[in-house]
């Protein structure tokens, strides 16, 4: 067996795998984003429709629906980046304090719970949770001399419904790659301190934050890259007409616009506006994150 | 963990208190939902209408299950997400280490080239439209296989892959192929036998993925006969469309045994239940899945 027919099989092996699928599931697709630049009509199909140049994001920019749902998808995502963002390192520096071993296990993995579980599940359990008449979120409201809320249906309520589910959904796993970081400083960085008379407070500022702050950056910066891709998952599963107006982000339009109004120019075009954008964010993100540390995503 | 010598102080005494309080308050956060939707699940409507926290099912009754389990689109959707869940994991096992292993030999001609085809797909899709367009021409609308083809490899697991079979040491692969075993035979025999950690972990991320997918059944499936346990509880639950719920509520002359609400936490429960047992057995391989993620994406 010489060198040539070792990389020959090796070869063919790899050419089932990775063409095919690849460039039939992934890159055809993208080819399909022409249809953002044409006039599409169903008996003419993708290539037989007329070119429409850019009328299509022209409609989407000076239409009502997509500057809101653009508007919507950056408002939610900042939230979610100022809310969501620190509380799994508060989580972490948190149970990094625990002295019993077990109860941090037991935290942790029941932290872990709603990452397991898709936000049908969630968004059914919320409205049980949340409901004005029986949810016990209510009951604790009016318990305090509040007025029950209809958190789905409110729209001065309806983001931070979102966020905050999010941040409870998220907050467990996030943690894990935050301990991990504390798990690997050096324990006589801390025996050193104790000698030097440091009291807790003071070691958490001086030995655990500062070992936190290359994995903190690099998180923060691919979150900031990922502010324009929302959650198409919880906001479809959560909301309703009635929130529309400031629940409406870009991955909820396209798929109305596209799948229930049929609109597929239009919707490729809104699509691909967002992929586009999300694109160079990460990359930008990327580039940002390998300039400074030896970490990145590829 | 920082330290104390000595004597904790009182400051240090009232934090120890105050967290271990706080983080009880938050694990309870976590827990409680699922067990208030759990005692509506048994309740009565009048006990599940009554406003307060639910810890426990006053009057129990199984009526919401004895309908949740008389309508078979319930039965249905079990019966084709556990098809997904079982033929698309072991698949997307398949695949996935077809593709890594050759991608992990440094002698593969254009290896970059392929690693670069895949990636890029990570960060750039054609959308919505043209990726439903495509199921449709490829006449995959309505069929199982829309469920499973597209995402046959994930390119981020598939990369976890290569890099651990990069890990593994090359000399008992050279040694088998001058023995003349071909690639295959060494893949099956030498390299997976050892990369069993990695397996389980990637099969559990498949299979957790396919057990909570609803939205590609929801673009593609149109046949209720071949709808997702997942669309099937949105429908259920968050639509609340009639065509999915074949329950008998309010008979007539029985007076109001059951509500749309009580069937509704019974639907999420039965649909919930098997995650929930298998999830604190299953957490820790998705926990070192990050780890070895992170190491070098």
């Amino acid at each position: 067996m010489g060198p040539f027919l070792l990389e020959a099989s090796l070869f063919a092996l790899h050419s089932l795998s990775v063409p095919a699928l690849f460039l039939l599931f992934k890159y055809v697709p993208m080819y399909g984003v022409i249809l953002a630049f044409k006039d599409y009509r169903f008996i003419d199909g993708i290539f037989g429709s007329p070119w429409a140049g850019w009328e299509n994001f022209r409609t989407l920019v000076e239409g009502r629906d997509f500057p809101r749902a653009f508007r919507n998808t950056v408002i939610i995502s900042l939230y979610k980046l100022i809310f969501g963002f620190p509380a799994p390192i508060i989580l972490a520096l948190l149970l990094n304090e625990l002295r019993v071993i077990l109860f941090k296990r037991i935290v942790q993995t029941l932290s872990y719970l709603p990452h397991f579980l898709s936000w049908v599940v969630l968004a059914g359990v919320f409205m049980e949770l949340f409901s004005p008449t029986r949810g016990i979120v209510n009951y604790i409201i009016t318990a305090m001399g509040g007025e029950a809320i209809f958190f789905f249906g409110d729209k001065d309520w309806f983001r931070t419904l979102l966020v905050s589910t999010d941040v409870w959904k998220s907050v467990g796993w996030g943690s894990i790659i935050y301990l991990a970081a504390l798990s690997s400083v050096d324990t006589s960085l801390y025996e050193a301190a104790v000698v030097d008379g440091a009291n807790r407070w003071k070691q958490m500022v001086h030995i655990t934050l500062p070992a936190l702050i290359p994995v903190t950056t690099i998180m923060f910066i691919f979150a900031v890259g990922g502010v324009i891709t929302d959650d198409f998952d919880q906001v479809f599963n959560f909301y309703n007409p009635a929130v529309y107006e400031v629940a409406d982000v870009l991955s909820t339009y396209t798929y109305r616009v596209g799948i229930s109004e049929m609109e597929y120019g239009l919707a490729t075009a809104s699509g691909l506006f967002t992929n586009v954008i999300a694109l160079i964010l990460i990359v930008s993100a990327n580039f940002i994150v390998r300039r400074y540390s030896e970490y990145g995503i590829w | 963990m920082s330290l104390t010598a000595g004597k904790p102080s009182a400051g240090e005494r009232i934090f120890d208190i105050f967290n271990v309080l706080f983080l009880t308050a938050f694990a309870v956060t976590t827990v409680y939902p699922f067990i208030n939707v759990l005692v509506v699940s048994f309740s009565t409507p009048a006990a599940a209408n009554v406003y307060g926290i639910k810890l426990w099912p006053k009057d129990i009754t199984l009526e919401a299950y004895r309908s949740v389990f008389a309508n078979e689109y319930i039965w249905i959707g079990y019966a084709n997400t556990l098809f997904r869940t079982v033929i698309g994991t072991f698949l997307n096992v398949a695949f996935t280490v077809l593709c890594a292993y050759p991608l992990a030999k440094k002698y593969l001609p254009n290896r970059d080239l392929y690693t670069l085809i895949i990636i890029f797909t990570m960060f750039f899709s054609g959308g919505l439209i043209p990726n439903y367009l495509l199921i449709k021409e490829l006449g995959l609308l309505n069929s199982r296989w829309s469920l499973i083809l597209p995402g046959l490899i994930a390119p981020f697991t598939m990369i976890i892959v290569r890099n651990y079979f990069m890990s593994l040491p090359s000399e008992v692969e050279e040694s088998a192929k001058i023995d003349g075993a071909n690639d295959i035979r060494i893949l099956t025999s030498i390299v997976l036998p050892v990369s069993l950690p990695i397996v389980a972990t990637i099969s559990l991320w498949y299979a957790v993925s396919h057990w909570n997918a609803w939205f590609d059944s929801l673009l593609y499936i149109t046949d209720p006969e071949k709808t997702v346990l997942g669309n099937v509880l949105r429908k259920i639950v968050i639509e609340g469309s009639s065509q999915f719920q074949n329950f008998e509520t309010a008979r007539p002359g029985e007076g109001n045994t059951v509500t749309p609400d009580i069937i509704k936490a019974a639907t999420i429960m039965v649909a919930t239940i098997p995650i929930l047992c298998v999830y604190p057995f299953i957490q820790k391989y998705f926990v070192k899945g990050i780890m070895i993620g992170s190491l070098k994406g």
